[in-house]
């Protein structure tokens, strides 16, 4: 892999900026493989990556049916924190939040990771309550959180309007420091680039149009738009199409995919200096390092692989931010687009083992995987490897529903659905 | 937005109406004497299917009742729409 530096900037200028390599190969579907990802998003490929960094096994493929990021990691608002409730989810969350703090370094990749902090506002008193709860919780749990006055949050985020008038008056705030942002599209091309560098074949163009299982009922392959692969352990890691998936291994899944929009604005000067989320008035908004406001709305009512919502949807978030932020009130919009988010019914992941032997999946993170990306990459990585769940991922298992051990973090999800 | 054609009302809004989920998942008509997989399968597993899709729909800002419509969910158009207890068309 040639190493990106600043060193390396210089001489690739002096060099008329022709020396650069491509940043993983394109290569054809071998007959074979230790080890199918299917879904070449920022989970798949991050769990390609771990799989050969961490556990030695680089015989691996990643099929994509379009192309490296295009699905949800493509089309997130970037936050990041790790302010879940319970304790199964502060671990997985804060895991994630780690190993974001030193990716850059790892993956020789500028993901600009920048810990700007999110505010989390309370409009009543059920709000402050609930945002308290979570405080304590957290803290219990050794994850930052920390309650802020109206004028304390108003300090921090000065763009905040905390006047007494409001229709929807902030009471106060929860504030993750170490929570922030990512550039979304780097993380799924550092993982790439970092994975095919250790050998992973990285497909794209190849669709699954079957899944194939051997005369016990084991994966024994898959049959794709590129024709068949045989392997023997297969990771189902396809976001909103995750249902799709399953039902070639006869699977039925506790998921439902609905469309989830976010919009951008046009870029302006820095204004706004960190994460700013109201569950009660539905809006979360954050400013791109190319200056662009990023906001992200509730869910579109209805199960759809249409990535696209409805206009009222976004006119509900933006009533929000105008409320909330006076300023952006006379800001363009400038892009509009939805996602598919693979909905579980207490709002937590499904990550481990199924009924099928050698079939792995990794779904259900709804509307808040990107800020996972490497916790959950790393785990699922483990999970194949070991054949069996980690210590963090183990309570996030399909057989949760039946035994009545959900992980209810709606609130936490802070995505109106 | 989507317009639902209610079979009470005809064509309306999608912001008249609440979802409600997959169609014709029936509930055990003996409740406590099927097993928890068979409880588990209602209350949780859905097909999520790519296609034309069987869902329920309530006309809360409306009529008030439920009813069954068939879309495709690709492309967000509706096929049918029928009332509660109808066979889907």
């Amino acid at each position: 892999m040639q190493r990106f530096s600043a060193f390396a900037l210089v001489r690739q200028a002096l060099n008329g900026q022709n020396g650069w390599d491509r940043q993983w190969r394109d290569p054809e579907p071998k007959p074979a493989y230790d080890v199918i990802i299917v879904g070449g998003g920022g989970h798949g490929l991050g769990t390609a990556y771990y799989l050969a960094r961490k556990h030695q096994i680089r015989n691996v493929a990643v099929l994509e049916k379009g192309w490296i990021g295009g699905g949800n990691t493509g089309r997130n608002t970037t936050i990041i924190r790790s302010n879940y409730l319970f304790d199964e989810s502060a671990a997985l969350y804060d895991h994630a939040l780690k190993l974001w703090e030193s990716l850059s370094e790892e993956l020789n990749y500028n993901v600009m990771f920048s810990q700007r902090g999110v505010l989390m506002l309370a409009h009543n008193v059920h709000d402050a309550q609930v945002l308290k709860r979570h405080v304590h919780a957290n803290r219990l749990n050794g994850v930052d959180n920390e309650w802020l006055s109206a004028e304390a949050a108003k300090r921090f985020c000065p763009p905040l309007n905390v006047a007494p008038g409001m229709r929807h008056p902030v009471l106060g705030a929860a504030l993750q420091r170490r929570a922030g942002t990512a550039r979304h599209d780097a993380v799924a091309w550092g993982y790439a680039r970092a994975a095919d560098s250790l050998g992973v074949d990285i497909i794209q163009n190849c669709e699954v149009t079957g899944i194939d299982r051997d005369a016990t009922g084991r994966i024994s392959g898959v049959q794709t738009t590129r024709g068949a692969i045989r392997t023997n352990r297969l990771g189902i890691v396809t976001a909103g199409n995750t249902s799709v998936l399953m039902a070639m291994a006869g699977q039925r899944m506790p998921l439902e995919s609905y469309p989830l929009q976010a919009l951008v604005s046009e870029p302006v000067k820095p204004v706004f200096p960190c994460v700013v989320m109201s569950n009660t008035i539905h809006a979360y908004i954050s400013q791109s390092d190319k200056g662009e406001l990023v906001i992200g709305a509730g869910t579109d009512a209805y199960i759809s692989y249409s990535q696209r919502g409805a206009l009222h949807i976004s006119m509900h978030t933006l009533e929000a931010i105008c409320e909330l932020f006076p300023m952006f009130r006379r800001m363009r919009m400038l892009r509009n687009w939805g996602g598919i988010v693979d909905v579980t019914p207490d709002r937590s992941p499904i990550m481990g083992k199924t009924e099928i032997p050698g079939l792995y999946v990794n779904c259900g993170w709804g509307t808040g995987g990107f800020k996972a990306t490497p916790g959950s990459a790393d785990l699922f990585a483990w999970t194949i490897a070991k054949n069996e769940p980690h210590r963090m991922n183990a309570p996030f298992n399909l057989e949760r529903f039946g035994a009545g051990r959900l992980i209810d973090e709606a609130a936490a999800a802070a995505v109106a659905h | 937005m989507l317009l639902i054609a209610c079979p009470y009302c005809g064509l309306r809004p999608e912001i008249e109406f609440s979802y409600g989920g997959e169609a014709h998942i029936a509930r055990a008509a003996d409740p406590r004497g099927v097993d928890d997989a068979t409880w588990t399968a209602f209350l949780y597993s859905r097909s999520n299917a790519r296609g034309d899709y069987a869902e329920r729909w309530r006309h809360t800002h409306g009529c008030g009742r439920f009813f069954n419509a068939v879309r495709n969910t690709n492309s967000d158009e509706f096929v049918a729409s029928y009332k509660i207890g109808e066979q889907r068309p």
